[in-house]
């Protein structure tokens, strides 16, 4: 198991593959939809119907890019208001047809623009939290890269949260929080050991249920390794969560959430 | 009732937050209120130096109409009627989950400076006669960061008014997420959203009330889920930093960037209210809703 500053590095590289691949290599019949009906399509935001088997699923996913050109058009995978506004639509949409919701997240955050201030990016993540903690169908949301802050708890705030074994998830990038502590940002390492941003800190204090491992050659040479296990999971784990009737589902995943929190009375 | 005693208005000194990567951010082109010898108090809005005892009860700078940052024990005054507060969850303290180096002793610093034992006051009072939940923000602590106690405090009363089939008024006030609890602060932002969304579902009434500043995770989520939204004048609103947005698109912000105001015009903010007036518009949002005083109540039954 490598190290936290090691799996930072590693959740970071740009070889690693991201949603789309994740979709293309886990199901089958992706029809990509596009846009949130208000503004725009980000292309920063992927989603659309696919088939998991024989069950027809909807996938949302944040995508950066492989290329400098896909990058750009991608912002390097940070989300404006207009993707986090498709993934609502989607989610309705899964609800509307009875279909669980399959979530990857690989960002370092929401971007920080002026239009996606005013297009309102507080107003459209909370609404990404508002509209899964209601959503009658199940939802699991796989941490696939990395994960930082508002912009991608908003989409992981369903039944299941997973992560894959080189993933990170923290409040802010580690540069960001050496910074603060020191007045130091390339001691972003030491600061990723403080913070607990590994599958394994994250699994041992309730955040995550489930580590999906990697292959020992890098994912990004055996991508269909774990693109299998995934799958395998999801099957069984969609099986457990549709057996549940709507108010279980939803009393469940309010309690997983309802736990959070470290005080003294 | 102590809670209602006028406190001196106290002025923070510099507090850093976390801005990177549209996270808890601090608004970092206007500086805190200074005090040069106690009785007088700078405006941020206009740098006027303004003496104290020219201030009422609402903090409004006399020259230019901003509104200072006020207490939360402040702000109960004027908003709640006198002697109806209850306070909900008192001695909610916070812990250090992740060992962040001398996070007791900040908290311990905060307590003593503000009289406070977090960065939020929850609880059941009446508003012009009307029976409510109000959790109240206060920015001189941590800058109201949202960790473990803010976000359980804030679902706690969200939770006490759904039970009891009741409004919430919340007055946000934040920099973002309580960096110094790590991911659990994070949390906090899907549990007050859930609480909001039963509360939602219960058909009952909820009222945000975003003052200066309401950024990062707290505009991300029970923020901006108000079914009505009001602001006061000039307050900065917004999720990400303003230096890390310049940083980002290599361009100078306007001036108005993330004011109430701009809020307005973008169609995130229902009305902007002057702090004075705050009162009054509570009162018919209650009255508007079929909500009925409590007086009212007491007679029909
Ligand atoms: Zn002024």
């Amino acid at each position: 198991m490598s190290n936290a500053s090691e799996i930072l590095t590693k959740s970071r590289m740009v070889s690693r593959p991201s949603s789309l691949e994740f979709i293309n290599s886990i199901f089958t019949d992706f029809f990509e939809l596009h846009g949130d009906r208000h503004f725009e399509d980000d292309m920063a935001m992927v989603g659309g119907l696919a088939m998991l088997n024989d069950m027809p699923v909807t996938v949302v996913g944040i995508q950066k890019g492989h290329t400098v050109k896909d990058n750009v058009e991608r912002r390097f995978g940070s989300p404006n208001p207009d993707g986090y506004r498709k993934v609502v639509r989607l989610m309705e949409q899964a609800e509307k047809f009875h279909r669980p919701v399959i979530q990857f997240i690989n960002t370092s955050g929401a971007y920080p623009g002026k239009g996606a201030e005013e297009r309102g990016q507080g107003e459209a993540i909370a609404r990404c939290l508002y509209v899964s903690a209601g959503l009658k169908t199940p939802v699991i949301s796989i941490f696939i890269g990395e994960g930082g802050s508002g912009g991608a708890i908003a989409m992981a705030a369903g039944d299941r949260v997973w992560m894959l074994e080189n993933g990170m998830y923290a409040v802010l990038s580690p540069e960001g929080f050496a910074s603060i502590l020191w007045r130091d940002p390339t001691r972003s390492g030491e600061a990723a050991e403080l913070m607990k941003i590994t599958a394994k800190d994250l699994l041992q204090n309730g955040v995550i249920e489930k580590i999906i491992p990697e292959p020992e050659e890098g994912i990004e040479n055996n991508l269909q390794y774990t693109a299998d296990i995934i799958k395998e999971e999801l099957v069984k784990e969609l099986k457990v969560l549709c057996s549940k009737t709507t108010e279980e589902l939803l009393e469940e995943r309010y309690k997983r959430f309802r736990k959070y929190g470290e005080f003294n009375e | 009732m102590k809670l209602f005693k006028k406190k001196n208005y106290i002025p923070i000194g510099r507090t850093v937050m976390p801005d990177s990567k549209g996270e808890s951010v601090k608004p970092v082109e206007r500086e805190e209120p200074v005090i040069p010898n106690g009785m007088w108090v700078k405006c941020r809005f206009c740098g006027a130096l303004v003496y104290k005892k020219e201030m009422d009860q609402f903090q409004i700078c006399p020259k230019c109409g901003g509104h200072f940052r006020i207490s939360a024990k402040d702000r109960l005054s004027i908003t709640c009627d006198e002697g109806t507060f209850e306070e909900l969850d008192p001695n909610m303290t916070s812990k250090n989950p992740m060992d962040y180096p001398d996070y007791d002793k900040l908290i311990a610093k905060m307590q003593e400076k503000t009289g406070l034992k977090e960065g939020v006051l929850t609880g059941i009072c009446q508003i012009d006669g009307y029976k409510t939940a109000v959790a109240v923000m206060d920015s001189n602590f941590i800058m109201a960061s949202m960790g473990s106690v803010v976000g359980e405090k804030i679902t706690r009363a969200i939770e006490k008014s759904t039970e009891l089939g009741i409004p919430i008024v919340i007055f946000t006030a934040s920099g973002g997420a309580r960096m110094q609890e790590g991911i659990i602060s994070l949390m906090q932002m899907a549990k007050t959203s859930a609480a909001v969304r039963r509360h939602n579902d219960a058909g009952l009434l909820y009222i945000t009330v975003m003052t200066d500043p309401t950024t990062g995770g707290v505009s991300a989520s029970f923020a901006n889920l108000g079914d009505v939204i009001l602001a006061e004048p000039k307050a900065t609103i917004g999720f990400a930093g303003r230096r890390v947005i310049e940083g980002t698109i290599n361009e100078k912000l306007p001036d108005d960037f993330q004011s109430a105001e701009f809020q307005l015009k973008h169609g995130f903010v229902d009305a902007i209210v002057e702090r004075k007036d705050i009162k009054n518009a509570l009162s018919r949002l209650f009255k508007l809703h079929g909500i009925k005083k409590e007086k009212e109540a007491a007679e029909n039954e």
